[in-house]
């Protein structure tokens, strides 16, 4: 009995990772023979990045069960540090350079989200909404009147006015509201993939040991959690700087697939993009969050739907109101698990 | 794990005297395992408990019962730190808990149930009692993302007892259902099964018994004494079942308006004029 319930956990993980891993192996075959149009090729990273950033999302929303809103704001911190540490790093090797700067991004996201986190996740309702809201704007502001700029005494730093006087063969990184110009594209579709299976891996095993129990008590219950000796702000705080942390890798993997990025591109407008991609794929449902954010990314830059483009923001709305009305309504919610339990026992039986 | 938890209390002998809710016999000479002195808290203007005074044996069984608002829930939120008292003491085994938080509370051997359930719902009924257990097992966050030999180590233990504490109330054939999903009375007992996993030394039951049918509720009775005698702890419920408290309690403690208005052995409980006006008499009308 428990071998068959832990196999069925198991195997909704190993379906997820297989599906990632399929994903990857036809993509990389299309691409090799020649099937992919250049859109697509070089919509591959993004979605790479925005599926990641789901996935980390979702580790905040459905697992955590705090509403983030500043998701993109760690996704920016990401970008940028691993931007600049890309620029700035002697390393030849493009692969050991991407890994490093994404390290670097990684760990800049999550010392904003300890900051953030610290102060916020004490309190109790929905002030982590409001607070990252605002984390997202300051970000913003932040990196917009930032100057970082390289010479050969290293790196060289100025904020609110350009400051910097460089040395011989200096230059500038991060030009305030420009952004970064003239990236190198380092990221490529196959450190996508392993970032995507990283995050998968460390979800999927936090979620199945103590502390991930510990984190998923918390979002069922406090109070009972807290009665059973659970400390609430470690946890939350634990769950929230590993969200952070993916968040600041995959904005890193996705600034470093650009030729330009500026603050403007994380705005409160990606944050919302980001929940989208959460609320649509199931809070707490790995790959429905991959497969909304796979689907929702590419969906604008399909020819048929690109002169809808300027409505997106408003079809992503209706689209979340919706489902929000559909998953609340009783006969919705019967036909889906009717169907859904349906599913999976012809699953299991052909399995 | 259990062989731990049965050493580290001395076993008492088993006295079949009821307690007189001061402390009973058998542990009389042993540090009560829980003292109020002139606990109290308001609410506002509000008096919800008043000077109350209680002390429980090492191994009672207590019952603390009384009209409906008189503050029987407030006193185990007191007592778990849910509320933090505005008057008075609470010793857990002789130790103060003066501006401790529930965790701490918890971490000082204090487990309770909830009158209305507060189970992990979305969680299998083997990961509730599991997290019962998180602060038995010592392996980090780290070590469970990389599935390093720790986890495999603590997680088999925590496995087994998991599936042995669900023995207690025939619950192992569950461990895999969803915690939400279960039957009423089974998610009362599993409430119970989770608080008994933190390896409390006080367990605090909020009507345990509450919407369980005679037969379900002899059991419990039976299980509160099986309990008791296994793990030899103080168990203390607040149950309007006179049956199952007049059955299983030692010691009494009946509260009306937030004061202590008798305490003593079920048969002076039942014969005390005072209780009858304010509780069973009423329950007799009805």
């Amino acid at each position: 009995m428990n071998k068959l319930k832990m196999s069925k956990t198991n195997r909704v993980n190993f379906a997820t990772y297989g599906m990632v891993i399929l994903a990857y192996i036809v993509l990389q075959v299309m691409g090799n023979a020649g099937m992919l149009s250049s859109t697509m090729k070089g919509q591959l990273v993004p979605i790479c990045a925005y599926v990641a950033m789901a996935l980390s999302l979702n580790l905040t929303v459905g697992v955590l069960g705090e509403l983030s809103l500043g998701h993109a704001g760690f996704m920016s911190v990401g970008a940028f540090a691993g931007a600049v540490a890309a620029a700035a790093l002697p390393i030849p090797s493009d692969g050991q350079r991407l890994a490093a700067a994404m390290v670097i991004g990684a760990i800049a996201a999550a010392v904003m989200g300890t900051l953030v986190g610290i102060p916020v996740l004490r309190l109790n309702g929905d002030y982590l909404a409001i607070v990252t809201l605002a984390f997202g704007q300051i970000i913003k502001s932040i990196v917009e009147n930032l100057y970082i700029g390289m010479d050969t005494q290293g790196l060289r730093f100025s904020f609110l006015e350009n400051r910097i006087v460089f040395k011989d063969g200096g230059r500038m990184i991060l030009n305030a509201a420009m952004g970064v110009n003239g990236i190198q594209k380092i990221s490529t579709f196959t450190a996508g993939f392993i970032l995507i299976m990283l995050i998968l891996i460390v979800i999927f095993n936090l979620v199945g040991s103590r502390a991930g129990r510990a984190i998923m008590a918390l979002r069922d219950n406090r109070i009972a959690a807290e009665s059973v000796g659970v400390p609430v702000t470690k946890y939350k705080l634990m769950a929230f700087v590993i969200s952070a942390a993916m968040a600041g890798a995959a904005g890193t993997l996705f600034a470093l697939g650009q030729n330009t990025i500026t603050a403007n591109k994380f705005d409160f407008n990606t944050s919302i993009l980001i929940l989208v991609f959460v609320v649509l794929g199931g809070q707490g449902n790995m790959w429905g969050s991959i497969l909304a954010a796979a689907f929702l990314t590419i969906l604008p830059e399909t020819p048929a739907m690109r002169g809808l483009a300027d409505y997106r923001m408003l079809i992503y709305a209706v689209i979340l109101i919706l489902v929000m009305l559909a998953t609340n309504n009783p006969t919705v919610q019967d036909f889906i698990n009717a169907n859904f339990r349906k599913k999976k026992k012809k699953e299991g039986a052909a399995k | 794990m259990s062989e731990q938890k049965k050493n580290s209390y001395p076993k008492p002998k088993l006295v079949p005297v009821p307690s007189t809710n001061i402390i009973p016999d058998r542990d009389v000479d042993k540090r009560p395992i829980l003292e109020c002195r002139h606990l109290g808290i308001d609410f506002g203007g509000l008096t919800a408990v008043d000077d109350f005074n209680m002390a429980i044996g090492r191994t009672e069984i207590a019952g603390l019962i009384g009209p409906n608002g008189a503050g029987k829930t407030t006193v185990f939120n007191l007592l778990t730190k849910v509320y933090q008292p505005t008057r008075g003491t609470v010793m857990i085994d002789g130790r103060d808990t003066a501006g401790k938080n529930t965790v701490q509370v918890s971490h000082m051997g204090v487990a309770r149930t909830f009158q209305n359930i507060r189970l992990f719902g979305n969680l299998s009924v083997e990961d509730n009692v599991k997290i019962g257990l998180h602060n038995q097992m010592r392996y980090g966050a780290l070590t469970g993302i990389l599935r390093l030999p720790g986890y495999w180590k603590e997680e088999k233990v925590a496995h087994e007892r998991a599936l042995e504490l669900l023995s207690i109330f025939d619950m192992q054939d569950m461990a895999n259902h969803q915690a939400g999903s279960l039957p009423y009375g089974a998610q009362r007992r599993l409430e119970i099964v989770r608080a008994l996993a933190t390896n409390p030394s006080l367990l605090l039951l909020d009507e345990p018994a509450a919407g369980m049918n005679p037969s379900e509720t002899a059991e419990l009775m039976n299980n509160i004494r099986k309990i008791r005698d296994t793990f030899q702890i103080a168990i203390m419920l607040i149950e309007h079942d006179m049956n199952l408290v007049m059955g299983v309690c030692e010691g009494i403690c009946v509260l009306n308006f937030g004061r202590i208005i008798a305490k003593g052995a079920p048969d002076d409980i039942q014969a005390n004029p005072a209780v009858i006006e304010a509780y069973l008499g009423k329950q007799k009308e009805a």
